[in-house]
């Protein structure tokens, strides 16, 4: 019996090309066969060598290549972000849960940097012929992601994008989960789907359960070991990196008294989310 | 066959013969109940110490072409915090046994007296973590400091008191005798071995601690040499540990001396269905070899 998961095996990628999003925001592309297959809502551990290792949603996986979105929070991002082509990353991966298809509309929501592997989704969702909505939250207009490319599913696939910002300088003025009500309230819905701040979740959560919308939203924890054994990531009887990160309705509802209230920080300690 | 699986280690009544390794997911009150429910027989908490550490950088786990290499570096919300979050689980279905390390024979003791506050059924020594500088191994290598740890620990509590030992050691027999002599009420063999991967791109170690322990496959057939040399050697049980994934391997531990098996990384390859998988596969086996009882398998290949 092999000792041995594929996808664990750490691959020496070389980066390809690096998007600039926005000021604190790149997308870095490498090549790697078994990202190519990875499927929405997925994650690496992305090591930069000399560095961290850290995990991190795929924002696009194909034959071709496959990227991270990364916005520059501390060393390891910060490092990550100054990649330039033809420098080495390690990648595990891909591991965890996936958006699941669920009916035929959805309404995709996502905060700032939570947009991340919310654009493969949209991908996916759009070339299976699912009406989607997709609110694209952010503080201020610079943090806006993925312009041009929603522009584009728009405009292929007839994409609905409402953007929001905090402060009003893109979009409707306001707070993503504000819009997300208006939306819940105006239209009918198969299916929501989430990755952002998980004040954003737990409030998107408590929508679900009024209009009785199934939700899946992609959770972040501190990761180690990333195939489940380490236990830094668990958040009531699920491990992040196994049995997320994306966590279904029912998932959510198990472990809603922890859902944006509290995390685990290095030393294992629980602590509380700051708002 | 009621009972045919169960065992008494020091006075603690495990269902089925298989617990959770320490270091593997146990630093919350909601997973340790987790793999109790999963079937297994008890259930170990991470390595907890006197001060609450963060742990090493990652990477911090890294796979080999047979196991896992880890160097965590034992982060933990240190003892005090620990023995709160404990306490939430209230009683436990399955005996839990609470591992401490510390830097010193002093720590040991006085993470121990901490520990027993809280619901526990037993206290394991780690006496044998191969990566924290001055913490763990670097005690368990000595006789003389392992004796001074169990003895002491031993007056400061009325729970019993289990030693997990180093398998990078010379005479892993002397080390067993050492804590057995002084009290210990079992052994726990292995932990996990000094080892190292570098990555030839980078031209670097990919473990940020550079060197990590050994667990997995790899690590079986020495984990069953150990618990060999030491069941010839002391007479108190043995939890047999070390790459534990089937049933076969939980026997091959049993018939070399262990009384009852830990498993861990295993986990990540088979997921929690492994105790329930392991603790019926060995009551087949009994079955199939006409042995009434699992106890009766404990040494057996110790025969002439």
């Amino acid at each position: 019996m092999g000792w041995h998961i594929k996808n664990n095996e750490m691959r020496i990628v070389k980066v390809h090309r690096v998007k600039a999003e926005t000021r604190n925001v790149k997308t870095i592309f490498f090549e790697d066969e078994l990202c190519a297959s990875a499927e929405p809502g997925q994650f690496l551990m992305v090591w930069i060598p000399g560095v961290d290792e850290i995990p991190l949603s795929l924002s696009s996986a194909s034959k071709e290549e496959a990227s991270v979105t990364v916005k520059e929070v501390g060393e390891a991002t910060h490092a990550l972000n100054k990649m330039e082509k033809g420098n080495l990353l390690g990648i595990r991966g891909p591991f965890g849960s996936s958006f699941k298809i669920i009916g035929k509309k959805a309404l995709v929501i996502g905060g700032g940097i939570g947009a991340a592997p919310l654009l493969m989704l949209l991908n996916k969702l759009l070339t299976n012929g699912i009406e989607t909505v997709f609110i694209m939250g952010a503080k201020t207009r610079s943090e806006i992601l993925f312009i041009d490319q929603l522009e584009a599913l728009h405009n292929e696939y007839g994409l609905e994008v409402i953007f929001t910002t905090d402060d009003g300088s893109y979009g409707t003025k306001g707070l993503a989960t504000e819009a997300a009500e208006r939306c819940l309230s105006e239209k009918v819905f198969d299916s929501m789907y989430v990755c952002g701040k998980e004040s954003m979740i737990l409030k998107l959560y408590s929508l679900a359960e009024t209009y009785t919308i199934p939700m899946q939203a992609s959770l972040e924890r501190i990761m180690r070991c990333a195939i489940g054994i380490c236990g830094s990531c668990v958040i009531g009887r699920y491990r992040v990196c196994k049995d997320g990160p994306v966590f279904d309705f029912s998932q959510l509802r198990e472990i809603r008294r922890e859902l944006g209230k509290f995390k685990r920080n290095f030393r294992g300690e629980r602590i509380f989310i700051e708002k | 066959m009621q009972g045919q699986l169960e065992i008494e280690i020091a006075g603690l009544k495990l269902r089925n013969p298989t617990i959770l390794a320490s270091g593997i997911l146990g630093i919350s009150a909601e997973y340790l109940v987790e793999i109790a429910n999963a079937g297994a027989g008890a259930v170990t908490t991470k390595s907890v110490g006197l001060e609450p550490r963060e742990g090493y950088k990652n990477p911090t786990v890294v796979q080999v072409e047979c196991g896992i290499l880890n160097a965590i570096g034992l982060p933990n919300p240190g003892i005090r915090r620990f023995v709160e979050e404990i306490k939430e689980i209230g009683r436990l279905e399955i005996p839990l046994i609470l591992s401490i390390y510390g830097f010193s024979p002093e720590e040991y003791v006085e993470a121990a007296k901490i520990a027993v506050e809280a619901n526990i059924d037993a206290v394991e020594l780690n006496l044998s973590c191969p990566h924290v500088k001055g913490a763990g191994a670097e005690i368990g290598r000595s006789p003389e400091m392992v004796s001074l740890v169990v003895e002491n620990v031993k007056k400061s509590i009325d729970k019993p008191v289990f030693v997990k030992l180093t398998p990078n050691v010379s005479d892993i027999k002397e080390i067993a005798v050492a804590a057995a002599t002084s009290g210990a009420d079992a052994i726990t063999a292995i932990n996990t071995l000094r080892a190292m991967v570098i990555d030839i791109e980078t031209c670097r170690p990919i473990l940020s601690n550079k060197i990590g322990g050994l667990s997995g496959g790899a690590i079986k057939p020495i984990a069953v040499r150990c618990v060999y040399e030491i069941y010839e050697a002391v007479n108190i049980p043995i939890i047999g540990c070390g790459g534990v994934r089937t049933w076969r391997d939980a026997v091959e531990l049993m018939l070399a001396g262990a009384s009852a098996v830990q498993i861990g990384s295993a986990i990540a390859y088979e997921g929690l269905s492994v105790f329930r998988n392991v603790a019926e596969g060995i009551r087949t086996y009994l079955y199939r070899k006409g042995f009434r009882n699992v106890r009766d398998i404990i040494g057996l290949a110790h025969k002439e």
